[in-house]
């Protein structure tokens, strides 16, 4: 008797449980979730220790700290939190340092490929027609192009430097931007509201800045976000072949230093820790621009 | 009155309006022919495909360059059919504007309200930001939306269906045209809702001396909102005639068919709904004769062979485009057969 009670009681205090969470839930608003805040945390602290690396107390990435009496390289320690390469250089420092070269590269690679492709993406879209042709033969041939072996052939002739990594990274993110672009361009500018705009007199370039480039730019820095983790695994793939840039640590070559097979069985630190931050940084871009995508997705639909 | 009556604010004169297709040309708007005064609503109503929208938006010029038309268009007095894009701009939204029919799509999801309204004044008109906002406020005012001081920050998806349309129509409203074109303004929104909107719109046009051309599929939304009605079939004027004319003595079977087709509170409740059998014409390669014949209930072997001209009922401004029209013996033997059988359209088109 009382367990039947028991059980109504309970299924009452369930309903009415129900009820208010559906009522919270209506009123709650939509938010990003806490992943993309964690997610946003960790590029915060990465993107601050690279840009500001000289100026907090990191040791030199290019001295060596040989201690007397000991081969390096020397593992995880007060001294060395993240330990020391077989060079005796602290892999903490080498990694702050390399993510300003890496992170450099993957934002001057994601913004060629947003500026370049975002523009002819939205002409394309927006007047089709010879536009639309040009534009997209040219994203054809980016495509059909295989990147790694343009990305040597670039690096190999010019000069090893920041600049000439970024600018071939940022090509090759130009034709999957640029689709995006179109591909979104396309799809507003059949909505009514430009043709409600063209009908109170807006001229192309006002309907292009106004009306479409704020719904396009949406899409696009989703995808921007997930390019910039690409971008940066693309600088790590070029160190792998040796061709990343010459000067001072990037993540790429950090992690090669310690790749070899006997340095990775016997000094697992050296490639293993840098490999997780440029794995989390990667991961958390991702994240951040999956959340970002459905976050504004979810906002469409509900229109 | 009788100075607008003189100059017509419209005046169309056989306007065709042909798509090239690979299939070949396409004949969305052939031949039509009328004239709406200031402050005068036109409706013009036929089914999907039937050339309806095309005409509005051939009138505006919003048609590809590739669109080949024929005939005029005057407004005003002035020849627009063929004017570049830069010279109607300072038509658009300043002289004719547009109201669409889907308003979850005619509002630019990530701007807000207030900039939306104040965009086409400051750029027409000239005006300052202050000046700008207070003209929203009063013009959303105007269209009866609540708290119209709120409303200017927030976006079009915190606003409900018929608020969207209010905007979409304040925003139509917003440098004061002289020819108000409303694409089904009402077919997005709820029934309750619908009249709102079109009693909005009248009372509008009334306050304002603008002329209206509402474009519907529903004879019953034109009925008690416009002083003329053209109905389109294929591309072609099939009926023109002031409204009440129009309703009290219809000439085309084509309207008459529409007219069935609406359910009606006397009918016992179950009884099946008159359609109109058939779809609309190929535009394509249009059928001999009169467009409609293959469908039409009262088509006499004549209707497929020749094509009816536009021609003047008993009351002059009454023009139609039928060889037997309601009243004619024809139309009436047909008629009483018709009755005998009860309407069904099926059967009749087996019959026949």
């Amino acid at each position: 008797m009382s367990a039947a009670t028991d059980d109504i009681a309970e299924t009452r205090g369930a309903a009415s449980e129900t009820v208010k969470a559906n009522a919270e839930g209506a009123a709650v608003k939509r938010t990003l979730g806490i992943g993309f805040w964690i997610a946003l945390i960790w590029l915060g602290i990465v993107f601050f220790a690279a840009a500001f690396a000289p100026w907090l107390p990191f040791k030199d990435p290019d001295a060596n700290y040989i201690q007397r009496g000991e081969r390096p390289p020397y593992p995880p320690s007060m001294a060395h939190p993240f330990g020391t390469d077989q060079d005796a250089r602290d892999i903490l420092a080498r990694t702050a340092f390399g993510g300003r070269v890496s992170l450099t590269v993957g934002l001057v690679a994601i913004a060629m490929g947003m500026f370049f492709g975002g523009l002819m993406g939205i002409l394309a879209g927006y007047f089709r027609g010879w536009w639309d042709r040009i534009f997209s033969f040219i994203f054809i041939i980016l495509l059909s192009f295989p990147s790694l072996v343009l990305a040597i052939l670039i690096t190999s002739l010019l000069e090893r430097s920041l600049r000439t990594i970024s600018l071939t990274l940022g090509i090759l993110t130009i034709a999957p931007v640029g689709r995006v672009a179109r591909a979104t361009t396309i799809s507003f500018t059949e909505r009514e509201f430009v043709l409600a705009a063209r009908t109170l007199g807006a001229k192309n370039g006002r309907i292009i800045i106004r009306e479409l480039l704020p719904n396009v730019v949406i899409p696009m820095s989703a995808l921007a976000l997930l390019g910039m983790g690409v971008a940066v695994v693309a600088e790590a793939g070029l160190a792998f072949l040796g061709l990343s840039v010459e000067k001072g640590p990037t993540w790429g070559k950090v992690i090669l230093t310690g790749a070899g097979s006997r340095d990775l069985q016997k000094y697992p630190w050296i490639a293993i820790i840098p490999i997780v931050v440029l794995f989390f940084t990667v991961l958390a871009l991702n994240f951040a621009g999956d959340r970002i995508r459905s976050y504004f997705d979810a906002k469409e639909t509900a229109l | 009155m009788s100075k607008t009556a003189e100059t017509p604010l419209l005046e169309l004169d056989d306007l065709k309006t042909h798509f090239r297709t690979e299939r070949g040309l396409v004949r969305a708007v052939d031949g039509v022919t009328l004239s709406l005064k200031r402050g005068e609503s036109l409706g013009v109503v036929g089914e999907s495909g039937s050339g309806k929208t095309v005409l509005s938006r051939s009138i505006m010029g919003l048609l590809p360059s590739s669109t080949v038309n024929h005939g005029s268009v005057k407004f005003a007095g002035r020849e627009i059919l063929g004017l570049s894009a830069k010279q109607m701009r300072h038509l658009w939204g300043a002289e004719m504007s547009m109201v669409f029919q889907n308003p979850l799509n005619s509002l630019n999801p990530l701007m807000k309200i207030g900039k939306q309204i104040t965009e086409p004044l400051r750029l027409h008109l000239n005006m300052d930001k202050a000046t700008a906002t207070a003209t929203a406020v009063q013009l959303l005012r105007d269209v009866r939306i609540p708290e119209p001081e709120r409303r200017l920050s927030q976006y079009p998806h915190e606003l409900s269906g018929g608020m969207r349309q209010r905007v979409m129509i304040s925003i139509a409203l917003a440098c004061g045209p002289t020819l108000l074109f409303a694409d089904e303004p009402t077919t997005a929104l709820d029934v309750t809702v619908q009249a709102q909107i079109l009693d909005l719109i009248g009372e509008q046009r009334r306050d304002r001396n603008m002329s209206v051309i509402l474009v519907t599929h529903d004879l019953g939304v034109v009925a008690g909102h416009t002083d003329q009605i053209a109905v389109m079939y294929g591309g072609k004027l099939v009926e023109y005639a002031p409204t009440k004319t129009l309703f009290a003595d219809m000439k085309m079977p084509y309207t008459k068919s529409l007219m069935r087709s609406i359910p009606k509170l006397v009918d016992p409740s179950h009884s099946r709904l008159a359609t109109i059998p058939g779809r609309p014409p190929d535009l394509v390669n249009p059928p001999p004769g009169c467009n409609f014949a293959p469908r039409c209930l009262y088509a006499q072997p004549k209707c497929h062979v020749e094509e009816p001209p536009l021609v003047q009922a008993n009351d002059p401004s009454h023009k139609y485009a039928c060889w037997y029209p309601v009243g004619t013996p024809e139309f009436e033997k047909r008629d009483a057969e018709l009755q005998a059988t009860g309407y069904r359209a099926d059967d009749v088109m087996a019959v026949s």
